[in-house]
């Protein structure tokens, strides 16, 4: 029904160290329409961080990134100019609110410096490549980060503005984070485990904020948790992902009601809310730098067999609107 | 499990720390844990349940011994251990251990899985080499780790066999109560579950109680028989897993199991009513420490603490409205 906003297709990224080269993100292909709220979820090391950072443009030095295509908003990023990305896409047109609202600060300058630092660049009013910051522009912008930490729901924005990071609690910091994400009015927001760090009232508070602003605003969000809970709060849609390769993509409902790959469905199993949950997931996450060749759950596989172990198959859809990349889904009827 | 004398009792414990002003002189006291009374039966599992600066790990530290109560009695297996000098209840506390939240970090890096299993009971036993390697390789053998480990370091092993290893090096002296300082916290779901099944495992074999500290609700809903929830340095509700959790009389305890997403459940998103944060531990409010968020609050709450009343249930409650 929406216009697809982001697509990721075959996207591969690989990290140079000192024991080899990992591939940390496997051909993974992935699309979000605009305005919806689409979740990574997998668990530590799966490559949800590293699709987040490579969609932003944010990986490290020694990553090398190749991929079929990467699309936002009609440009391709893989092939966009890095000067050009760093102008008008990363930190306007896709913002990122990251996991650790404690670390991301600069203990040294006061909120209101740090907001203002952004808007100076990335404020909606400033064309791109503009080096002035206007009187005008500095008052407008002034107004506008107000409206928005009051849209976050901060008390007294002004004096807000005049404390040190440090004088605020976590959740007063993640909401600065968010609304420093909106201000650039994006058309995406990344956010990176954004509720991990904070106690669980505080998270529903924040997930109900984040939830609430991206659909009053119409930004399609990037969620990684590797909390299925979390997700199940915000997201519309969820991809799960492990050891760097995508294994299903589903709308909410369906993905948590009928899982068809079986790593989603033991993951889903070792809910602490469920009744099997003391079940785990036996064996371990290979390495990234020798994984098996083929479809790299399969050593954990109940299903594996011999094509599994080869190849990791192409996206297919066996139900409307369901991808999977398995050789093995299980495909239920829906009961009428 | 009421008519066996409690292995642990706690009464009116408290923690507190001096607050320092800039020239060193003490101004206040923080409250870490502010008048705690709790017993725990032979072979139970407690959970302790809250929000972070609520004290629980301060209260789990202070059985241990390693901070040391401020006030109030702590009786172990019979034995007054409140407020004894480390020296003085290091013999009455070595069947009480305490597990620490990241085994990871609290790995010697320089010694080999062998060598700090082995440790504990060079300090506190005089077993020959011989009895204790093979102490060593029957409780590496129960955790379900292979032998070759012991030879590895810590930092070659994953989160899920360092939890193993921690919990093995608590094995090692027999203890009868465990206090568990999030056991669980920082691993994933699959790997978490497989610790879980393996704490009731040893549980049952090596007839272990549990002091189980975490902030986890669902992971708490799952393994332990009572739970007693914290906030801000005091018990508000403590009963049985399946009251608490199912009809919640504190008002606190009602909006941290309302906060909870649950998979299939009603989207928290849309019902949570409670706002604001918890206040500073510094800087307390008077009477009812959550009355700043509490939307039953009333003058009567400024003015007196509630204490913790018994309810019909068996259940205590520090809440003046709760029935």
């Amino acid at each position: 029904m929406n216009a697809e906003l982001l697509s990721v297709r075959d996207l591969s990224v690989e990290f140079t160290t000192e024991g080899g080269v990992a591939r940390v993100l496997d051909a993974v292909s992935l699309a979000l329409p605009a305005g919806e709220i689409m979740g990574l979820v997998g668990e530590s090391g799966c490559g949800k961080t590293t699709l987040a950072r490579a969609i932003l443009g944010a990986l490290p030095a020694n990553a090398r990134m190749s991929g079929t295509a990467l699309r936002f908003d009609g440009r391709d990023l893989l092939a966009l100019d890095p000067r050009v990305a760093a102008d008008e896409v990363r930190g306007r047109a896709i913002t990122f609110v990251p996991q650790d609202p404690f670390s991301s600060f600069n203990p040294l300058f006061t909120v209101g410096d740090q907001i203002s630092e952004v808007l100076r660049w990335k404020s909606p009013d400033c064309p791109p490549g503009e080096r002035i910051y206007a009187r005008s522009r500095r008052r407008s912008d002034r107004a506008r980060a107000l409206a928005m930490l009051r849209a976050v729901q901060l008390p007294d924005p002004e004096r807000l503005l005049t404390k040190y990071p440090h004088e605020l609690s976590g959740g007063q910091r993640q909401r600065v984070m968010i609304a420093m994400a909106l201000l650039p009015e994006p058309k995406l927001v990344i956010a990176d485990e954004p509720t991990t760090a904070l106690d669980v009232t505080i998270q529903a508070q924040i997930l109900k904020l984040l939830r609430g602003l991206a659909n009053e605003r119409g930004v399609s969000v990037l969620f990684t948790t590797h909390d299925l809970g979390t997700a199940w709060e915000i997201c519309d849609r969820v991809t799960v992902m492990y050891a760097g390769q995508a294994l299903e993509t589903a709308p909410i409902g369906s993905f948590f009601r009928r899982p068809m790959v079986p790593y989603t469905r033991l993951l889903l199993d070792s809910l602490p809310s469920r009744d099997a949950a003391l079940r785990g997931i036996p064996g371990e996450v290979p390495s990234l730098i020798a994984p098996p060749p083929g479809c790299r759950f399969a050593p954990r596989c109940p299903l594996a067999d011999g094509p599994c172990r080869a190849s990791h198959p192409p996206p297919t859809e066996p139900a409307p609107d369901h991808q999977v990349r398995c050789h093995h889904p299980r495909i239920e009827t829906v009961p009428a | 499990m009421t008519d066996a004398a409690p292995i642990l009792e706690l009464r009116a414990v408290e923690t507190r720390f001096p607050l320092r002003n800039a020239w060193g002189r003490q101004t206040d006291w923080l409250r870490a844990v502010d008048g705690v009374s709790l017993s725990v039966a032979r072979g139970e599992i407690l959970g302790v349940v809250g929000e972070s600066g609520c004290g629980k790990t301060t209260l789990g530290k202070t059985i241990a011994g390693i901070h040391r109560a401020s006030a109030g009695d702590i009786s172990f297996e019979g034995n007054e251990i409140g407020g004894l000098s480390p020296t003085a209840g290091r013999a009455l506390r070595r069947r009480l251990q305490y597990c620490y939240q990241d085994p990871g970090a609290s790995l010697d890096p320089h010694w080999k899985i062998g060598r700090a299993l082995e440790e504990p009971l060079v300090i506190h036993t005089k077993m020959a080499a011989g009895e204790r390697r093979a102490r060593v390789r029957a409780v590496l053998a129960a955790v379900g780790l292979p032998e070759t480990h012991l030879d590895l370091y810590a930092h070659e092993i994953s989160g899920g066999q360092q939890r193993r290893v921690g919990l093995a090096r608590i094995l090692m002296l027999r203890p009868s109560l465990v206090i568990l300082d999030e056991p669980t916290s920082g691993l994933d779901v699959s790997v978490q579950a497989t610790v879980l099944r393996l704490l009731l495992e040893s549980r049952a074999r090596f007839d272990l109680t549990y002091l189980f500290i975490s902030h986890d609700l669902a992971v708490v809903r799952l393994i332990a028989h009572r739970i007693a929830v914290m906030y801000l340095g005091k018990v508000v509700e403590t009963g049985a897993t399946e009251a608490v959790f199912g009809a919640p009389r504190h008002p606190y305890t009602q909006s941290l199991l309302a906060a909870v997403p649950v998979v299939g459940g009603a989207r928290v998103t849309e019902t949570f009513w409670l706002e604001g944060e918890p206040p500073s531990p510094t800087n307390l409010p008077t009477g009812c420490h959550f009355r700043t968020r509490c939307p039953r609050a009333e003058a009567r709450c400024a003015a007196e603490a509630p204490a913790l009343r018994v309810l019909a249930d068996g259940r205590r409650v520090a809440c003046h409205f709760a029935e």
